[in-house]
């Protein structure tokens, strides 16, 4: 272990030092919430937490979530995609305004923005009144939840993969003119396939803070049980109506889904490995 | 049946890249164009391939107005100075790509495409690497790789963008004499990018020795180097 034999390795203290603090905090900050939140949902044995899942407020929460989800993520894949797309592969007056606007979700407290849309669609708001006379509902019904998650999830592959793609550059897509494609024909063939893997990841990330999002949500939901609850907001009503169980019970079904998403990316990693390799291989 | 090229222009946001080339080559020729960086020599090249704009000027080429026409529809071979291989595809996908965009009416069938890339990786002396993806070839196999794929759309003009400038300088000189072989076989006119002179005149029919944006000289190889016109071309020939 001297320093002569092994001149790039750091002495074993330092070592042994910085690899407890990197396991020591992965452990405090990821696994051990992780860990209390299944255990919470378990203290009363599995029946009772089976049983807070399936009390029909709580599979409405699960559905409104689900659905929202089901709404935004395929929506802010489409925007997310022509944006970047937009920025990586063509120059405009306007894109780096364009790319300060596509991060704004991410600055903006999730919260302010959910009150933006309460003063947009609210009967005090500017279509509120309008919308009302219609018939239609926007706040404290589904639409304002799938807009507010919309918001918040905005950025995410739009951020994934503008980067991905400036860094790929023009040349293909110049190739693919040349030998006489199609613009749709070279975003098909040749754009598509290489951004798949950061799409993919985008996806699933987006995904992710779509079935989690809480504060814009919070503010346009109305909170009413069994109609427009999504899941961290039924999380919250219960844990406030001290049923830690049941709290638990829906949050450990959230966090699963999340580890659900994780296997399912571990599993195409796996499965799509060789190809993998191949491309980040130039 | 030739190529006019007509005071052709082009300004970037801070320079100008070309001011006003003219040029006259008859059709199947092989053409050079020589110089230093930033001589203009690619966007010329780019914009005869449809994938930058002139500001100003004309060229007619077979007698169409090339500059008109939208890139996808010109059918020029390019051939880019990375490859610009499709990562993704195989070697034999890479050549068949530009037949199989081809709209259905005017699409090769799937047995004529294949026939097509098993002859054309005959051609380019990759008979077994169909396979292979990119990343699994040399430098110089994916050079032939990307002819290939610019060959096959039976180009009207071929446009090689420094195609040598990645490899050692034995390969280059192999490849040389193969490039200008397959070109002689094609019968297309070529334009061929490069800075150095010594592989522009050993190869070129024509050069056109370009400075700043404009020709300082263009002729045969053979009578540039007799009669330099300029201080410039003299002193890049001696180069």
């Amino acid at each position: 272990m001297s320093g002569f034999k092994n001149p790039t390795r750091d002495p074993l203290a330092l070592r042994v030092a910085l690899t407890l603090l990197a396991v020591g905090f992965v452990g405090l900050l990821l696994v051990l919430p992780l860990v209390i939140v299944f255990k919470e949902a378990f203290a009363d044995g599995v029946g009772k937490a089976w049983e807070a899942i399936i009390e029909p407020d709580s599979l409405s929460a699960v559905k409104v979530s689900l659905l929202a989800a089901a709404i935004a993520v395929p929506l802010n894949t489409l925007f997310g995609i022509s944006a970047a797309w937009a920025v990586a592969k063509h120059d405009f007056r306007g894109k780096t305004f364009l790319v300060t606007l596509i991060d704004l979700p991410f600055s903006v407290s999730p919260v302010v923005s959910g009150l933006v849309y309460v003063l947009i669609f609210g009967m005090q708001g500017w279509f509120g009144p309008t919308l009302a006379d219609h018939d239609i509902h926007v706040l404290f019904a589904l639409p304002g939840i799938v807009l507010a998650t919309m918001f918040v999830t905005f950025p995410f592959v739009a951020r994934e993969l503008i980067p991905l793609m400036v860094d790929q550059g023009r040349d293909e897509e110049e190739a693919a003119t040349s030998l006489g494609a199609s613009g749709f024909s070279t975003f098909w063939r040749v754009t598509l396939p290489n951004i798949k893997w950061g799409l993919l990841y985008a996806v699933l990330l987006c995904n992710a803070r779509a079935l989690g999002e809480f504060g814009a949500v919070s503010v346009v939901s109305g909170h009413i049980r069994g109609q427009t609850n999504t899941m961290p907001l039924h999380v919250e009503l219960l844990y406030n109506n001290y049923d830690y169980v049941g709290a638990f019970a829906v949050a450990a079904l959230l966090a699963l889904l999340a580890l659900l998403t994780l296997i399912f990316k571990t599993i195409l990693e796996w499965r799509y490995a060789d190809e993998l390799a191949a491309m980040l291989r130039r | 049946m030739s190529l006019i090229i007509d005071s052709v222009s082009k300004r970037f946001a801070r320079f100008p890249a070309l001011n006003g080339v003219s040029l006259t080559a008859p059709q199947g020729a092989f053409l050079a164009l020589v110089g230093p960086s930033g001589s203009g020599k690619t966007t010329l090249l780019r914009i005869l391939g449809g994938l930058e704009e002139a500001d100003s000027g004309q060229v007619r080429f077979a007698d169409m107005n090339w500059l008109s026409m939208p890139a996808r529809e010109r059918k020029a071979g390019f051939v880019f100075q990375q490859y610009a291989l499709f990562k993704h595809m195989t070697v034999a996908q890479n050549i068949a790509f530009g037949l199989e965009v081809r709209p259905r009416a005017t699409r090769p069938s799937r047995s004529e495409i294949r026939d097509r890339v098993a002859e054309l990786l005959k051609l380019v002396q990759l008979d077994d690497l169909g396979k292979r993806y990119p990343s699994q070839l040399s430098g110089g196999q994916r050079q032939r790789v990307a002819l290939a794929r610019a060959l096959a759309i039976e180009p009207r003009m071929l446009l090689l963008d420094e195609p040598f400038g990645a490899l050692d300088a034995k390969v280059r000189k192999e490849l040389r004499i193969w490039l200008r072989h397959i070109h002689d076989q094609a019968g297309v006119t070529s334009i061929f990018v490069t800075h150095d002179q010594e592989e522009a005149f050993a190869m070129a029919d024509l050069v056109a020795v370009m400075n700043l944006g404009k020709i300082e000289q263009y002729g045969a190889p053979a009578d540039v180097r007799r009669d330099p016109r300029t201080k410039f071309v003299s002193d890049f020939l001696s180069a």
